[in-house]
C-alpha cells in the first residue's frame, strides 16, 4: 500500500437538476403519486416527471502524501466545491470512497456559525467548537487568536458591531490556529483585502512549511497556487487526469479557458459574502449588445441586483484578473458614483468605460457588492475575451494587461 | 493508522463514538441558543419565568372557570403548573427541534458534524428552560405549605419519560422538515391538538377504561401523570397501564426517529 493521508478512489457524485428545491421534492408529490398508485394498480409507477441528471464528478481518483500542499485548480462548475464538501463530510459521493488518515479540518466559508448578537469571546468559542476543537484548546489559544485577529480591544463587542475587516479577521484567525493533520481551504481567501489576503496566505504557508501539514486549497488565483502549492490537481466538468506539478497544470488550465458567453447567470453560480447576510445578491452580468467588448472600443456592461432589503452606501465592484490571476483592472462603482442607495426592489447598474484599455486576451471577472465595507455578495463571475478592434493599431505585444491611451511627444534636443 | 472511509453507505461502527467525540459542540450550541436568546431584550433572563408564570394563572383560571375543576387533595394552580411544565418541555423542544435543521442551513452546507447535535441541542436548551421553571413549582408550593415525600425521588424518571418523547418527536419533525417543508406547519398544528389532548388543566382520570388507553398513546399523558404523581406524594393515582402504553409510545418514537434521521442525514446538505 503506497503512503498517503487522503486516497480518492472512483468518486463520482450525481446531481438531479432541479433538486434542493422543496416544490419538485415536495410532500404533495409524495402524496399525489401515492393516490395514483392506489387507483391505478396496474401502472404501479407514477408517471415520473422528467429529471435529467448532471454529473458535478465523475470517476476522479487521486492521491494526496502527507505533508503535500495541493492546488486544486479549475473552471466554475468544474466540481471544485463539491470535491471538497465530499472531502469535507457535508455531502457523501454517490459511488466510489475516499480514505482518509488522520484528522480533517475544512474551511469552505470564512466565519461559519458566527452570530452577530455574540460578543468576540463567544464567537471565538462556538466557531472553535464548530470547527472541531475541544474547549480547553479554545481556552489555551484564545489570546493568540485574539492577538492575530488585532481585536483585543472589541473583545467583548458583539460583531455585529464590527467593521468587515475586524469581522473576518477574527474569523480566520479561529480557523488558522486549527491543528488538523489535513486542512481543507476553499477560495475563501479571495475575498476581503489584499493584506489580509497577504497575512491568510502567510499563515497557510506557514502551516504547510513548518508544521508538516496537508494542505487541499482551492483558488482561482493561480499566483496564490503558484506561491503555496507543492502540485496541482486540474478539474474540468467533473474530471480529472490527476495530481500533476503546479506548473503543468496551470498550464493545463489556461489552455483550457474559453471564454463564457456575454450574458453570466450569477444566480447559478457559487457566491460568497462575510455574513451570509442575505440582504442584497448580485444576480447577472452582461456585456451591453451594442458593445464588441473589443480593445480601444467602449466597454458597456450592466450588473444586475436584487435588493430583499433597502441597501444604503452600496459599492458594486467588478474586477478583471488575467489568466494567471493578476489584477490588471477594478472598477469600483464609489469611483464614478459617489454611493448607491438601494431600496426593495431589482436594480440594472451600468457601467460605461469610454475607451476599454484591456489588451485583446482572456480575462476572469469577479464581481462584489459591499456596503460600509462589509461584503454582502461576491462571486468568480466567468471569463470574457477582449478581441482586437478596428482602433488597435499594434494589438497585443503580451506585455501588462492594460495599454491605456497616451500621448508622445517628440522634441529635437 | 486510523482510516476514515467515506462513502455513501451509512457509517455504522463510529457513529456513535463520532457523536461521543463532538460532545462539546453539543453544549456550545445549546450555550449559544441561550445566549442569544436574551441579548436585546430589557428584562433579558426574566422572560425565563414570566413566560411559564403567565402561561401557569391563565391555565389556572381556564382550569376553574372551564374545566371546572374542584378543589380536591391537591391545589388546582400547582396541579396545572405541574402539568404546563411538562407540557411545555416537550411543545419547546418538538417545536424548537423541528426548525432547527433548517434554521442552521449555513451551518449544514458548510461544515460536517454529526447533524444529530442541532435538533438535541435545542433539546437541551428547552430542558434548561424547564428547570427554571420548576423553581416557579416549587415556589407555589412552599406558598402552599406543600410537602412532597419520597416519590419526589421518582420525579426524574418522568422528566426523561417526557424528553424522550421530545426527541422522539423532534427528531422525527427535524429530518422531515429539510425535505418536507410541509412539516413547518405541521407541526404547530400538532402542538395545538396536542395541548388538548394532553392532561393540562384537567386529570387524566377523566378518562376511562379503553378510552383512557387509547388517550394514553400520547406519551406524554404518562408523563404528566407520574410527574404529579411523584410531586404531589401520590394524590394522583399512578395508573399503570396508561404509563407503560406512555412509554412505549415514547421509545417507539425516538427508535424510529433515530433511525429515519441517520438514512437521511447523509443527505440534508443537498436537500436543504
Amino acid at each position: 500500500m503506497s503512503d498517503y493521508v487522503i486516497s480518492v478512489e472512483h468518486v463520482t457524485k450525481r446531481y438531479r437538476v432541479g433538486q434542493g428545491g422543496a416544490s419538485t421534492e415536495g410532500l404533495r408529490h409524495r402524496l399525489e403519486a401515492g393516490v395514483r398508485n392506489l387507483f391505478s394498480a396496474k401502472k404501479a409507477a407514477a408517471p415520473k416527471l422528467p429529471s435529467s441528471e448532471f454529473l458535478a464528478l465523475n470517476d476522479v481518483s487521486f492521491q494526496v502524501k502527507p505533508g503535500e500542499v495541493l492546488g486544486i485548480i479549475g473552471r466554475n462548475g468544474a466540481g471544485k466545491s463539491t470535491l471538497l464538501k465530499i472531502l469535507s463530510r457535508i455531502t457523501p459521493p454517490t459511488t466510489g470512497q475516499i480514505r482518509v488518515r488522520g484528522k480533517i479540518a475544512s474551511l469552505l466559508e470564512v466565519g461559519t456559525g458566527f452570530h452577530p448578537d455574540l460578543t468576540g469571546r463567544e464567537n471565538i468559542f462556538l466557531n472553535g467548537a464548530i470547527l472541531g476543537m475541544t474547549r480547553v484548546e479554545i481556552v489555551r489559544k484564545l489570546d493568540e487568536i485574539v492577538a492575530f485577529a488585532e481585536i483585543e480591544k472589541f473583545i467583548d463587542t458583539p460583531v455585529k458591531r464590527y467593521s468587515s475587516g475586524m469581522y473576518v479577521r477574527l474569523a480566520f484567525a479561529v480557523a488558522a490556529h486549527l491543528e488538523p493533520e489535513i486542512l481543507i481551504v476553499d477560495e475563501v481567501l479571495a475575498v476581503g483585502d489584499a493584506q489580509f489576503q497577504k497575512k491568510c496566505i502567510g499563515k497557510m504557508n506557514e502551516v504547510a512549511q513548518r508544521q508538516g501539514r496537508t494542505v487541499l486549497f482551492v483558488s482561482h488565483q493561480m499566483a496564490a497556487v503558484r506561491k503555496l502549492c507543492s502540485t496541482a490537481l486540474l478539474l474540468s466538468a467533473g474530471t480529472t487526469s490527476g495530481i500533476g506539478g503546479v506548473e503543468e497544470t496551470i498550464q493545463a488550465y489556461l489552455g483550457h479557458m474559453t471564454a463564457s458567453d456575454r450574458i453570466i447567470d450569477l444566480t447559478k453560480i457559487a457566491h460568497s459574502g462575510y455574513m451570509n447576510l442575505n440582504t442584497a445578491r448580485l444576480e447577472r452580468i452582461a456585456i451591453d449588445d451594442a458593445c464588441s467588448l473589443a480593445y480601444a472600443e467602449p466597454l458597456v456592461f450592466h450588473v444586475d441586483v436584487k435588493c430583499d432589503t433597502a441597501v444604503d452606501g452600496a459599492v458594486i465592484g467588478i474586477g478583471f484578473d488575467t489568466s494567471d490571476g493578476y489584477r490588471v483592472m477594478t472598477l469600483d462603482s464609489d469611483v464614478s458614483h459617489k454611493e448607491l442607495n438601494f431600496a426593495k426592489g431589482k436594480y440594472r447598474v451600468t457601467f460605461t468605460v469610454p475607451r476599454n484599455s484591456l489588451n485583446p486576451g482572456l480575462y476572469n471577472i469577479s464581481c462584489a457588492m459591499f456596503s460600509g465595507g462589509a461584503l454582502i455578495d461576491g462571486c468568480q463571475a466567468g471569463t470574457w475575451e477582449v478581441i482586437t478592434g478596428e482602433n488597435d493599431n499594434v494589438s497585443n505585444r503580451g506585455f501588462g494587461g492594460c495599454r491605456v491611451l497616451f500621448d508622445t511627444e517628440v522634441r529635437a534636443l | 493508522m486510523e482510516e476514515l472511509i467515506i462513502s455513501a453507505q451509512t457509517e455504522e461502527k463510529n457513529y456513535w463514538r463520532d457523536l461521543w467525540g463532538y460532545r462539546e459542540l453539543l453544549y456550545f450550541l445549546a450555550w449559544k441558543d441561550i445566549l442569544v436568546r436574551y441579548k436585546q431584550t430589557t428584562v433579558g433572563i426574566a422572560w425565563a419565568f414570566l413566560r411559564p408564570a403567565v402561561t401557569i394563572a391563565i391555565f389556572t383560571i381556564i382550569s376553574y372557570k372551564v374545566a371546572g375543576a374542584s378543589p380536591g387533595a391537591v391545589p388546582t394552580v400547582l396541579l396545572v403548573s405541574a402539568g404546563t411544565l411538562v407540557w411545555s418541555l416537550f411543545a419547546t423542544a418538538f417545536a424548537d427541534a423541528g426548525n432547527s435543521l433548517v434554521g442552521n442551513s449555513s451551518l449544514i452546507s458548510k461544515i460536517y458534524f454529526p447533524r444529530l447535535l442541532v435538533p438535541a441541542s435545542t433539546l437541551a436548551v428547552s430542558f434548561v428552560d424547564f428547570t427554571i421553571s420548576l423553581a416557579i413549582l416549587a415556589v407555589l408550593m412552599v406558598w402552599y405549605q406543600y410537602v412532597p415525600d419520597i416519590r419526589l425521588l421518582a420525579m426524574p424518571l418522568f422528566v426523561l419519560l417526557a424528553l424522550t418523547a421530545s426527541l422522539g418527536a423532534g427528531l422525527w419533525m427535524a429530518a422531515l422538515t429539510v425535505k418536507y417543508r410541509d412539516f413547518r406547519f405541521i407541526a404547530p398544528f400538532i402542538v395545538q391538538i396536542g395541548f388538548f389532548a394532553s392532561p393540562i388543566f384537567y386529570r387524566s382520570d377523566k378518562f376511562h377504561g379503553v378510552e383512557r388507553l387509547i388517550y394514553s398513546l400520547n406519551p406524554i399523558v404518562g408523563a404528566i401523570d407520574g410527574f404529579r404523581w411523584a410531586v404531589f406524594r401520590g394524590a394522583i393515582p399512578l395508573y399503570w397501564p396508561g404509563l407503560v402504553i406512555s412509554a412505549a409510545t415514547s421509545i417507539f418514537l425516538l427508535m424510529t426517529a433515530i433511525l429515519y434521521f441517520r438514512r437521511t442525514e447523509k443527505s440534508f446538505a443537498d436537500m436543504i
